[in-house]
């Protein structure tokens, strides 16, 4: 969580992003296990799932971020217009 | 063949609402040939049903067509039907052969106009309205034309909108004569309590029925009263016709067909089509006639003012129309519509010489700036001089003679008429024949002033010729007794209106009212020959002292009326719309506004778009919540 806030570079963020996705799916693993039920790790499922998707639709902007500004800086993008 | 006549407002209509629609995408060819190819339309279907009215004459002399019922309310049901009478037939052949070779003009004359579809449109709904309202077979119907031609002069005012002094003058003209129609859609309200219809037919027999047995007192003054106020407003007479003037802003063409031929004189319809009513009111009638006179000669006096040709030309409008009112008021009806039907004609075409003068000298409307153009614009100085004549009323030959011979007749010899009313119309004919010289000496003789930059093309010369060509002959439809007494036009009016009655005990023939008017024509051609041809000095002369100087900025100010109006109405309104400028409800309604600014300005500054921040606050957002979930 701190890389998310302090990193400007987007390929990090983006990796900040996973790892916490990563860690929150680690919590219901365990949670499920200690409950000894399946609802946990049906959930993982779904988050790794959504994480795939996020990162497709991540990895395209960043890319096309990078054709506009030539850069990863994330703070360049507070320019975006229209 | 009668059962077409649904077909004569539906073609403009239909008309405009296919420019409205796809006009601005059609050529300007298209546009010609849809725009003034409906109207031909419509004046043909009018002719065959006149033709046929004629030929084989309906029962009654009177041909209703039911289209369907409008609505039913409590027993209120206006139906959507047209009447067909003498009256209207008349009215209905006027409307749309003079709209159309008006049209035809327009065609040449819009064509470097930008608004070229826009300008058909509007002509073609006024048409449309004007129809409905001269067809409508209840009040109601009626009603809605009214409004329907209100609002297409108020379009066609504004139509060069980009001039602020245009718009004005719109709104002025929609104003002024809203509070006509204000007073006529009040004495409606009384008409329909009273009788419990507004059919005109019905309305005039209950009318008859109930208030010609007893003396009806003030109801009946008060109807005619209401509905001569409304007249009064769509047809600029005094005290509401300060718009006219005004209205000449608007295209040439325009002032022709509405503010001259047809739309003003829808007072004068009203008037004779609720006839009854005026019958069984003296005190209504002679208000009429009243009216009427005075209306004839303060415009006339203003007529005699103006520079801009196109003013002078609206002061004649209003003071024909007041002749006009002076025939309804002393019970020449017929008389009142044989003038309709001459003034059209000479009117109209007086407005389109003047939109031919208008165009060639730059866009110029000043006739003193004009001069000589008898020689460069031999149609327009022609045709114009035709109908001035008509209009001023040289004797024998021109429609304007007879027509206004027989009011001033009338207003000595009919029951309702006054050896006053005779000299004030026999005045009036003086002032007519001098403005009318006037405008003829100052435009097309003298030393030419200006350049002649455009020459009228066969579009606008074929209508301004077939007009001068009525203008002369639409007279013989109607003669005085003692030059053959042609009585073709009255017999066929007296199927719809009654015969003027005439009163006992003249003590002049109607030979010695025509000589008189004959007489007064030469005066005005021979004072308006040495004051504006002969010696322009003579005009110094009479303006010079301060009196005549005074008297002179008096009329051409329409005898102050505007000046009244602006601070009689106008100045108070406007200062009470100032002081209510910041009322509790809009004070409620501006903190609204100032509240939701406030706000926006607040939100606005969290929209950095800095992605890192907008994180940072959802962070700072969970961790204050679950804080605020596990201690609470």
């Amino acid at each position: 969580m701190i890389g998310l806030l302090v990193r400007r570079n987007l390929l990090f963020i983006l990796m900040s992003l996973e790892v916490m996705v990563n860690a929150a799916g680690l919590a219901f693993v365990v949670a499920g296990a200690s409950h000894g039920q399946a609802d946990g790790q049906v959930m993982f499922i779904f988050i790794l799932a959504v994480a795939a998707a996020e990162v497709a639709v991540g990895l395209a902007l960043v890319l096309l971020l990078y054709h506009r500004y030539r850069t990863l800086d994330v703070d360049m993008a507070s320019q975006l217009r229209g | 063949m009668l059962d077409l006549v649904w077909l004569i407002p539906a073609l403009p209509l239909a008309g405009f609402l296919l420019l409205a629609l796809f006009g601005p995408r059609l050529s300007r060819r298209a546009v010609a040939l849809v725009g003034a190819g409906v109207v031909l339309a419509s004046a043909v279907v009018s002719w065959l049903v006149a033709f046929s009215f004629l030929t084989s004459p309906p029962p009654g002399a009177s041909y209703t067509q039911n289209l369907w019922t409008w609505m039913d309310v409590a027993g209120f049901q206006p139906r959507m039907a047209l009447y067909l009478d003498p009256l209207s037939l008349v009215m209905m052949l006027v409307v749309t052969s003079v709209g159309f070779l008006i049209h035809w003009y327009s065609t040449e004359f819009m064509a470097g106009d930008e608004g070229y579809s826009r300008f058909f449109a509007y002509m073609n709904i006024f048409v449309a309205s004007m129809l409905v309202l001269i067809l409508g077979d209840n009040l109601l119907l009626l009603y809605l034309g009214w409004e329907g031609v209100g609002l297409s002069s108020y379009l066609l005012i504004g139509f060069w909108y980009t001039d602020p002094a245009n718009g004005r003058a719109a709104r002025k003209a929609f104003y002024v004569t809203r509070v006509g129609d204000t007073a006529m859609s009040v004495g409606l309200f009384l008409l329909f309590t009273q009788f419990g219809t507004l059919q005109i037919q019905d309305l005039m027999r209950k009318a008859h029925d109930q208030w010609g047995m007893v003396p009806p007192g003030g109801i009946a003054t008060a109807a005619g009263l209401l509905l001569l106020g409304g007249a009064c407003g769509k047809s600029a007479q005094l005290p509401l016709q300060v718009w006219l003037p005004d209205a000449m802003a608007g295209p040439t063409p325009t002032s022709a067909l509405i503010h001259a031929a047809t739309m003003v004189t829808a007072g004068v319809y009203l008037i004779a089509r609720t006839h009854v009513l005026f019958e069984l009111s003296p005190t209504a009638e002679l208000a009429v006639a009243v009216v009427g006179a005075a209306t004839l000669i303060v415009a006339g006096f203003s007529a005699m003012t103006q520079w801009d040709i196109k003013k002078s030309l609206a002061f004649s409008t209003i003071s024909q129309i007041g002749y006009m009112f002076l025939a309804l008021g002393v019970g020449a009806w017929s008389a009142a519509i044989f003038h309709f039907v001459t003034h059209a004609f000479f009117k109209a075409l007086l407005f389109l010489g003047a939109g031919i003068v208008i165009e060639a000298c730059h866009h110029e409307h000043s006739m003193f700036k004009m001069g000589g153009l008898r020689k460069e614009l031999p149609v327009a100085f022609w045709t114009f001089t035709i109908g001035g004549c008509s209009l001023a009323g040289l004797p024998l030959v021109t429609a304007g003679f007879y027509s206004k011979g027989l009011i001033i007749w009338s207003a000595y010899a009919s029951k309702g008429g006054a050896l006053g009313l005779w000299a004030a119309a026999v005045f009036g004919a003086l002032l007519t024949s001098i403005y009318t010289f006037r405008m003829i000496f100052l435009t097309f003789f003298g030393e030419a002033k200006s350049e002649v930059v455009k020459r009228p093309g066969t579009a606008m010369k074929v209508p301004v010729m077939i007009l001068a060509f009525f203008a002369v002959v639409a007279g013989f439809v109607e003669t005085p007794g003692f030059l053959g007494g042609v009585r073709v036009f009255s017999d066929f009016m007296s199927q719809a209106l009654p015969d003027a009655v005439p009163r006992g005990s003249l003590a002049m023939s109607e030979w010695g009212s025509e000589a008189v008017v004959t007489l007064v024509f030469f005066a005005g051609l021979v004072i308006a020959y040495y004051f504006f041809l002969k010696k322009p000095a003579l005009q110094e002369f009479v303006t010079a002292p301060a009196a005549g100087r005074a008297l002179h900025r008096f009329w051409f100010s329409d005898w102050g009326m505007d000046w009244l109006y602006d601070k009689v109405f106008v100045q108070p309104i406007l200062w009470f719309a100032r002081i209510n400028k910041s009322d509790f409800i809009d004070a409620f309604y501006g903190a609204v506004a100032a509240v939701t600014r406030a706000l926006w300005v607040i939100l606005r500054s969290t929209q950095t778009g800095r992605v890192r921040w907008y994180a940072a606050v959802v962070v700072a957002g969970t961790v204050l919540f679950v804080a605020l979930a596990l201690y609470l």
